[in-house]
């Protein structure tokens, strides 16, 4: 064997490994969650009562599906016009200026802060102030969350948006501007019909990301394994409730706990496909 | 801050263990989070004695005994005794016993307030959703002289599975036939009120940053942070503190000889109603998985020693409770009854 055979076959394996190990995590969520579907059947995603209590156990998932939902919903509604207005910035306002690179790079330090940090600045810093302001009566909720949520994917949203801006070639920009166009003008008219896709594409990653979040979230949205009644209602994430009950659980709670991890998998997962397939059609 | 020097040290003694020598036996063992700083701290004093190097991993009561199940550790740890049904789940007959006993206090947040009265009623009607406001009459009324301020009680309890909410609510089943018949009790329940933190340190966080907070955490807990709680009118009707000798009080009754008892809602007059023990798991016949005998004798030895007064001094260094004298005496016939081959280990 050539080194060339070789290199492609060392390659082949590594990514066939990747293959199995996401074909084995899908196997696995669907054979652990089998029991739950079985008892429950389709009203295991539509009811909202989740007792653990032995003698009257009872799951669904309709609770934290919702509670997942809505603090991602308004997490990337939060996220959405700061990640924007970052871009702006950084790819054109100021691009290659210091604040431009002041700017970027606060973003990048954001992503690398761990989720826990995230949640100990919600629980310290936020929720006091929430309660001071007297949006809530002890600050943990839907919003708290949310809020903390927004912060964390901020980065994802932002740094995938300015390269896309960035790729807005230059010609295009500079023929505006000899027709005199305006600053914003060349932003709606140029820079944002070249990047809609890229950008689109980039907050359905931020999005991917918040739905999936655990530690900062069970650290805030107070863990109550209810329907969320609104934005300052107290609720519980799919994410949360299975970090938060896996470790004493046994039998059909288990099962019930695993099948939220699969829900949590393919709603992840389309909406990754969803980002896939949005960059490839308009890009 | 203890408890996280006390896990450094674990993770001390982990990464010492594979430096060194082959020859000597290692036990490992898992499971509850509770007591894990007891058994880390008396593991490292144990080790020096006989060169036994243990390891134990805090990875909740419920997880514990699946470790054993699976057998994977020496010894499983939990703060619920095992349920018939789980014990027909293990693939072989276990034994279990409990080695020390620890009180879940009730702890509140309340501006100039430091010590409280509360009544099993009055305690329930919090947890059922029935009193919401400090000012309720029925907190006044137990607690003459004590003036309570217009404010929200907001409940807190455990988001995760937990032998201190299986304590709990077994306390509350005992006390009110509404939240028997509703909620029952287990390491997990469908709570109707309240916000959720994880873990001891997680309610006591929350306790502590919120203003008319009130919940149940683990004494140890409380003892070392020095958070207020309340005292609670036993089943004899006198208010009583959690301390070391109301709680050790609480293990005195009777006990089942297979030690699977809560020790709730004490009839004891000197003790504290919330109590409870945290119980070690073994296999009744210790020759499986080609384990050695020297296995075996090493780890009857170490939970032989563990009951002895030696070890019990490290529980009460750091917060927990001793056994009283009979449980130990019955303890140590358990230990008896496992054998190797058939033979009991220990003479």
């Amino acid at each position: 064997m050539n080194s060339d055979k070789i290199t492609k076959y060392v390659l082949f394996v590594t990514s066939f490994i990747i293959l199995i190990v996401t074909g084995g995590m899908l196997y696995s969520l669907i054979q652990g969650s089998l029991p739950s579907f079985h008892t429950f059947g389709w009203k295991f995603i539509i009811s909202p009562e989740w007792n653990p209590t032995k003698g009257n156990e009872h799951y669904g998932a309709l609770a934290f599906i919702l509670g997942t939902i809505y603090t991602s919903v308004l997490a990337l509604l939060v996220a959405l016009p700061m990640a924007f207005s970052t871009s702006l910035i950084v790819a054109e306002y100021f691009r290659n200026s210091w604040f431009a690179n002041v700017v970027s790079t606060c973003v990048d330090l954001l992503a690398g802060i761990p989720s826990v940090i995230f949640g100990l600045w919600g629980f310290y810093a936020l929720r006091p102030f929430i309660v001071h302001i007297g949006l809530t009566q002890q600050g943990f909720g839907v919003f708290t969350a949310g809020i903390v949520l927004a912060m964390m994917i901020i980065p994802y949203a932002a740094s995938l948006s300015n390269s896309v801006i960035m790729m807005v070639p230059n010609e295009l920009k500079e023929a505006a501007y000899s027709l005199g166009a305006t600053r914003l003008e060349v932003i709606w008219n140029v820079i944002l019909p070249n990047a809609r896709s890229g950008i689109t594409a980039s907050y359905i990653l931020a999005f991917g990301r918040a739905l999936g979040e655990t530690m900062a979230v069970t650290m805030l949205i107070g863990n109550a394994n209810i329907v969320p009644k609104g934005l300052f209602s107290m609720g519980n994430t799919m994410a949360s409730v299975i970090a938060n009950e896996f470790g004493e659980a046994n039998g059909l709670h288990l099962s019930s706990l695993i099948a939220l991890g699969l829900i949590l998998f393919v709603i992840t997962a389309l909406i990754n496909a969803a980002g896939k397939y949005i960059i490839k059609k308009f890009a | 801050m203890k408890k996280i020097g006390l896990f450094l040290a674990l993770a001390l003694v982990i990464a010492s263990c594979h430096s060194g020598k082959k020859n000597s036996v290692a036990l490992s063992g898992a499971g509850s989070t509770f007591v894990m700083p007891f058994y880390t701290t008396a593991f490292q004093k144990y080790t020096p004695l006989t060169g036994v190097k243990i390891s134990y991993g805090g990875v909740g009561s419920g997880a514990g005994i699946k470790s054993l199940k699976d057998r994977v550790v020496d010894f499983g740890a939990s703060d619920a005794f095992m349920t018939d049904a789980q014990m027909a789940a293990m693939p072989a007959p276990v034994v279990e016993f409990p080695t020390c006993s620890g009180a879940v206090v009730m702890a509140f947040n309340l501006p100039g307030i430091t010590t409280m009265k509360l009544t099993p009623e009055v305690l329930a009607d919090i947890y059922l959703g029935k009193i919401t406001n400090w000012n309720d009459p029925a907190l006044a009324k137990i607690n003459p002289g004590v003036k309570f301020p217009n404010l929200p009680i907001t409940v807190v309890h455990r988001s995760d599975g937990s032998g201190t909410t299986n304590i709990f609510t077994n306390y509350l089943t005992k006390v009110s036939p509404e939240w028997k018949s509703k909620y029952g009790f287990g390491t997990t329940v469908n709570w109707p009120v309240g916000v959720g933190g994880k873990g001891n340190p997680g309610v006591a966080g929350t306790i502590s940053q919120t203003t008319g907070a009130f919940g149940y955490v683990e004494s140890t807990y409380a003892f070392a942070e020095k958070i207020p709680f309340a005292s609670i009118k036993n089943q004899a009707g006198i208010f009583i503190t959690p301390s070391f000798a109301s709680t050790s009080a609480a293990g005195k009754g009777q006990m089942p000889q297979d030690t699977r008892i809560m020790i709730t809602d004490s009839p004891d007059s000197a003790a504290y109603p919330i109590a409870g023990f945290t119980w070690v798991i073994l296999y009744k016949e210790q020759h499986y998985n080609n384990r050695t005998l020297a296995q075996a004798q090493a780890l009857l030895k170490l939970w032989d020693w563990m009951l002895d007064p030696d070890a019990q001094a490290v529980a009460q260094q750091i917060d927990y409770v001793p056994l009283p004298a009979s449980v130990v005496a019955l303890d140590k016939s358990i230990l008896r009854t496992v054998t190797y081959d058939g033979k009991p280990i220990l003479q």
